[in-house]
């Protein structure tokens, strides 16, 4: 992969990304970095929605998307990548149109199928950023365990009624999600979005923090939050921060793991398959 | 002796939706007792049925997680913040 400069630009698209091309930190140079760039989101609810938005915005070269739910309406007070007229087809599709007529020189990728154990691997080794926007905790783990296995930084977000949290996973280089939360929670214990409810808008703020940590880690600037759990409660409308460290006996990045390969997430997080919507 | 204890939004239930509590104890094994006895069912929540911090929920002490101190035997002193933060997975 070559170093793109603006010759490699044309005039439209030196307009369109013009903004960028001023800050020195990017320039021509970083905005060709993003053009090479392939990004996967995980899940086109409320936090892939506008991470991707800003991804496909900002001109990363490859948005893949992974979704197998058909648009809701009640996915609309937050999902912005879908409108009225969307409801009823799958999220990918409203997600690809969206997101080609915010910026059709991305290729957009539409995965409709559901993430398992069989076929992660194979999709995360084509990116080279994966954004975890998943909904449930089984893939959470499944994408953690992928980006351990397949060394992919994995941008980790998380939303509940008013709180959000927020970490960059650069595996076997800083914790882990495993390192963070060792197990999920039994089923039941911890209510979903869909049962305790979430404020639309903090979906988008920590969905545009993760597609910030993205574009950070593709033009390699500033600090990443791979060592700390940003913490968000829009309430308070307060954003602190705790310490995430390694955990020698994490069992897929430790000193000894004895994760090597995907496990079953539904049966390790207490689920069988007919009790998952 | 007064420790500020931020409550998560899925135990603040047990605290008539306060988000911040005062308790004393001198470790955060006694913090936790001392929680349980002002709101019964806090320890339930916080603990499996052979007492171990859940998995799935981290205790830090001033912004650093207990199970990288001295976990439950961790020190409190007087000032001290703690954060109950459990993993949430909506999106």
């Amino acid at each position: 992969m070559g170093t793109w400069g603006l010759e490699n630009f044309t005039n439209d698209q030196i307009e369109r990304y013009s903004r960028h091309i001023l800050l020195s930190e990017i320039g021509g140079e970083g905005q060709g970095k993003l053009a090479q760039a392939k990004v996967l989101v995980i899940g086109a609810g409320g936090l892939g929605s506008p991470c991707a938005f800003y991804l496909v915005a900002a001109g990363v070269g490859t948005l893949g998307i992974v979704d197998f739910d058909k648009v809701e309406l009640n996915n609309l007070q937050r999902q912005i990548l879908h409108v009225t007229k969307d409801v009823g087809i799958p999220k990918v599709e409203s997600a690809k149109k969206r997101l080609l007529e915010l910026n059709p020189e991305v290729n957009v990728v539409t995965i409709s199928e559901k993430l398992t154990s069989k076929n992660t691997l194979d999709l995360v080794r084509q990116y080279d950023v994966l954004v975890d926007g998943s909904d449930n905790f089984p893939t959470r783990y499944l994408m953690n365990d992928a980006a351990v296995l397949t060394n992919k930084p994995l941008v980790h977000g998380g939303i509940f009624r008013f709180d959000g949290q927020l970490f960059t996973i650069l595996p076997h280089k800083g914790p882990c999600y495993r390192c963070l939360f060792a197990e999920p929670p039994p089923p039941g214990l911890v209510p979903s979005c869909q049962e305790a409810g979430i404020l639309g808008a903090v979906a988008g703020t920590i969905g545009v923090m993760q597609a910030t940590e993205v574009l950070k880690l593709i033009l390699g600037i500033g600090e990443l939050l791979t060592d700390r759990l940003l913490v968000f409660n829009a309430l308070r409308n307060g954003f602190r921060e705790v310490k995430i460290r390694r955990d020698p006996s994490c069992p897929i990045c430790g000193d000894h793991p004895t994760i090597h390969s995907l496990i079953d997430y539904e049966q390790f997080c207490g689920l069988k398959t007919s009790e998952r919507r | 002796m007064s420790i500020k204890v931020r409550i998560p939004t899925p135990l603040q239930k047990l605290t008539q939706d306060k988000e911040e509590v005062s308790a004393a104890g001198k470790t955060v094994a006694e913090l936790v007792v001392n929680l349980e006895k002002s709101y019964p069912g806090f320890r339930e929540r916080l603990c499996d049925e052979q007492g171990k911090l859940r998995r799935f929920i981290n205790i830090y002490v001033n912004e650093e997680d207990i199970r990288f101190l001295k976990g439950e035997a961790t020190p409190l002193k007087d000032g001290d913040e703690v954060s109950i933060i459990p993993a949430i997975a909506g999106g």
